[in-house]
């Protein structure tokens, strides 16, 4: 295994829209370096479907303040009502600055950005529905993918692809390298560096079933978890409600926000109950907890009774060639079926952590209650927590999160590393991530890794997701605490340097391991219901004891220890939350 | 939905050991509504984990897993074995440098790919809105927008197996798709990339790309507009 050496001003670590945004904010003001364990384009991002909001107002009246709202509420009020602020009012020039860039948006027919319907969002307070969401078909996020990578072409970013970030070192009390393994060659590369921006994105592959990429398994905040950074309100993770049944795969609120309706087994529009106002376009927690409660009261269709239809046959055929012509391809392409006149099988699928690395509103990294910044760390995206989302993220509010604050970390960092100097660099940083290599490779305790991950993923959907209990969330808890255990004991096939998939997708197991045990502790401790977390067994809100974030922190031993920060409120005092 | 047992053919070659590639055969049991890359994992998770292949989305719109199944080009994640029968071969795309098993080099087809200018240009201030932008000049360039780069056209095409210098089908299609935009102001200077030796006249009009794309581009029709948008100085 070589040891190769390089030295930048500034390294981003991940290359999806969070990331790229922050590569074009640094280029030509420091030399930044880009790191993903993909390619760019093949980032996450590109699977994001349905819209990315801003208060353009170019079909209706709308305000940015009406969509801070939207999404203080809609996130449960653990939402930090000034970074929801920041976040909607730059959204605006957001989306005309990815115009600019060349995103191919939809268009009115006056030319402008069109706008659509989406979850949660609503005109002024909860009147009603409002188109807010700018889009490009049903493949927004592919399309903001691409232009954002293309814009970094345009500035010559350095991009190293398929390098996999797997160690940080602090010295001085600040960021001073990164450890990445290179899939082409298994050869290690250490980056000193003033700053460090993580933009890894989710972890969604702790879940059985999930519209997460394979390749999500929370490296970035694995890696920071692992040397002390806690991690914020992990117990809050979004089940989409309409995923293509079994496989998890996606299909966007956008098929709700054009007319689709959710059906029961009677063919009942069941969301008429649940949220009489909004309806199929209320928020995602409220529509998966509604489906999963349908089947839990017999109302689920199929032989196991465990799904509900997704029925899209009343809309004009040329609608959904036009505004969802993707998702109604996954139909045919997965499920056999034709949208257009039958009802698709449907069910919740993990889908986006509102948790992870917590930062301020400039992206920098903050490691205590008292939010206390880390000096060159820098997190957006998915991976972070600012908390613009709260308990429960509004859909097309990831887009916005990934630009707004890519670009503010980006911007931050450039600042930063140009008013410091590198912190020295502490000798052999990579004999860890060595040391943990190599010894993967001779390992023979015969445990596999993809049993243990199948059996996490299991677990976790079973007795951590939409519907948790302190019993179900104690039994997981022993579970992902014995498949720790295993892990320890799993050997590997591949003893080779070039492309040894077998040896990342062990290591990434061990993040997602991690992962799970801060997310499963975090939400034992939490008893209420509020957002994404509910407990059957604490099914209200406690605002008294509850208005604050969690934070987790890996302990010397390996365990988690929880600690807490208030909520930053703001003009919105938390209500009722009815849609 | 059925329990089917699939005989995989696959071509492996490890650099670190073999001097050249060779097939194995493996038996996996799977339901025959999954994916052949749930096949494919099932042979690296539980028969071989020393076999490599790129995958990532695995529902068809990140274009990691391009490769040659069944003699055509193809995204794993989008075949389902009812689809493919129970007698699958699986190979490497052709025309770019294999590295491990069904990992191939992509550095080439991204360079090809850069070549053309592949983002907006366009000098004049915006200012604080939009750029106007009419539905029908929206929708002129819409099919090119849809490209994942997953390469399966590219390394479809028998004119680039035999010569990696023309820049092949996704780098025009990717050309096309900023040409045809009323908001960019350099069509002209990606057409004279185009109008070179490596450009649009290396396309003999096989198909193959069409065929093998997993995203429906009508590839070879962009082609042809680009190559008429040369000839005539309009586009």
């Amino acid at each position: 295994m070589k040891i190769h050496r390089h030295s930048y001003d500034a390294v981003v670590v991940g290359a999806g829209g969070a990331g790229l945004r922050a590569a074009i904010e640094t280029a030509g003001k420091c030399r930044v370096a880009v790191l993903t364990k993909l390619y760019p384009t093949r980032s996450h991002t590109g699977a994001a479907q349905g819209g990315m909001c801003a208060a353009l107002a170019n079909v209706e009246e709308d305000s940015w303040e009406w969509h801070a709202f939207d999404t203080v509420k809609g996130g449960d009020y653990l939402v930090d009502q000034p970074a929801a602020e920041i976040m909607c009012r730059e959204a605006i020039d957001a989306v005309i600055e990815l115009e600019h860039f060349g995103m191919p948006f939809n268009r009115t027919p006056e030319g402008r950005i069109d706008q659509r319907r989406f979850g949660g969002h609503t005109r002024n307070h909860g009147e009603g529905p409002v188109r807010r969401a700018c889009y490009a078909a049903d493949r927004t996020g592919h399309m903001i993918l691409q232009t954002l990578y293309q814009q970094c072409l345009a500035r010559d970013v350095n991009f190293f692809n398929e390098f996999q970030v797997l160690d940080i070192a602090f010295s001085e009390n600040r960021v001073s390298g990164l450890v990445a393994y290179e899939l082409a060659t298994g050869d290690l590369h250490v980056f000193h560096t003033k700053a460090a921006l993580f933009a890894t994105g989710g972890y969604g592959r702790m879940f059985k079933v999930s519209s997460n990429a394979v390749t999500l398994t929370g490296d970035g905040p694995g890696v920071l978890y692992r040397r002390g950074i806690p991690m914020q309100d992990m117990e809050f993770f979004q089940f989409h409600p309409t995923g293509i049944y079994k496989l998890g795969i996606l299909l966007s609120e956008a098929a709700r926000g054009e007319g689709g309706i959710l059906r029961n087994t009677e063919g009942e529009r069941f969301m008429e109950r649940y949220a009489p106002t909004v309806k199929d376009l209320a928020p995602r927690d409220l529509v998966s907890r509604a489906i999963l409660t349908e089947v839990r009261e017999g109302r689920g269709i199929g032989e196991n009774k465990d799904y509900v239809h997704l029925d899209l046959t009343h809309l004009p055929p040329e609608q959904i060639d036009a505004k969802l012509p993707d998702i109604t391809d996954f139909v045919r392409t997965y499920m056999g079926l034709e949208p257009k006149t039958q009802l698709i099988p449907i069910q919740p699928t993990a889908h986006y952590a509102m948790g992870g690395i917590p930062t301020n509103i400039n992206a920098e990294v903050v490691v205590d209650s008292d939010n206390t910044v880390l000096p060159g760390l820098y997190a957006a995206g998915e991976c972070a927590c600012v908390s613009v989302h709260g308990a429960n993220r509004l859909g097309t509010n990831s887009l916005l999160d990934i630009v707004v604050f890519g670009r503010r970390g980006g911007a931050a960092m450039a600042k930063y590393v140009n008013e410091v100097s590198h912190a020295d660099l502490p000798a052999h940083i990579e004999d860890e991530t060595r040391g943990q290599i190599e010894r993967m490779k001779s390992a023979t305790g015969g445990e596999n890794v993809a049993d243990i991950r199948g059996r996490l993923q299991e677990e976790m959907m079973d007795k951590a997701s939409v519907f948790r209990t302190d019993e179900s969330l104690r039994s997981v808890l022993d579970t992902v605490r014995s498949l720790r255990e295993r892990y320890h004991r799993v050997s590997i096939q591949d003893k080779g340097e070039v492309f040894n998939y077998d040896l990342t997708e062990a290591i990434e197991l061990g993040f997602l391991i991690d992962l799970a045990e801060s997310l499963v502790v975090s939400a034992l401790a939490r008893t209420e219901s509020r957002g994404a977390h509910f407990r059957d067994d604490h099914p209200t809100r406690d605002d008294v004891n509850w208005m604050r974030h969690s934070l987790a922190f890996r302990t010397d031993e390996g365990s988690v220890r929880l600690d807490y920060k208030p909520v930053v409120g703001g003009k919105y005092e938390p209500m009722e939350r009815k849609y | 939905m059925a329990v089917v047992d699939v005989e995989l053919k696959i071509k492996r070659f490890n650099p670190e050991q073999d001097t050249k590639p060779h097939w194995e055969t493996y038996e996996v049991r799977v339901e025959d509504t999954d994916r052949v890359v749930d096949a494919l994992h099932e042979v690296k998770w539980h028969h071989d984990g020393t076999f490599s292949f790129r995958r990532s989305c695995v529902h068809g719109v990140c274009g990691s897993d391009a490769m040659v199944i069944n003699g055509s080009n193809a995204l794993a994640c989008v075949l389902l074995i009812k689809d493919v029968g129970t007698k699958i071969s699986v190979e490497p795309i052709r025309g770019l440098p294999v590295i491990k098993d069904l990992v191939v080099d992509m550095e080439p087809f991204f360079n090809q790919y850069k070549s053309v200018l592949p983002y907006l240009i366009n000098s004049k201030d915006p200012g604080y809105e939009e750029r106007k932008q009419s539905q029908e000049e929206r929708d002129r360039f819409d099919d090119t927008t849809k490209c994942i780069l997953c390469a399966a056209c590219t390394t479809s095409c028998p004119i680039y197996w035999g010569n990696d210098s023309y820049v092949g089908p996704a780098a025009i299609v990717n050309a096309h798709r900023f040409i045809f935009d009323s908001r960019d102001e350099a069509a002209a200077d990606r057409l004279d990339i185009l109008n070179q030796r490596s450009g649009v006249w290396r396309c003999r009009t096989a198909f193959s790309c069409t065929e093998a794309c997993p995203r429906d581009i009508k590839i070879t029709q962009a082609i042809q507009e680009v190559k008429r948008a040369i000839l005539y100085n309009r586009i």
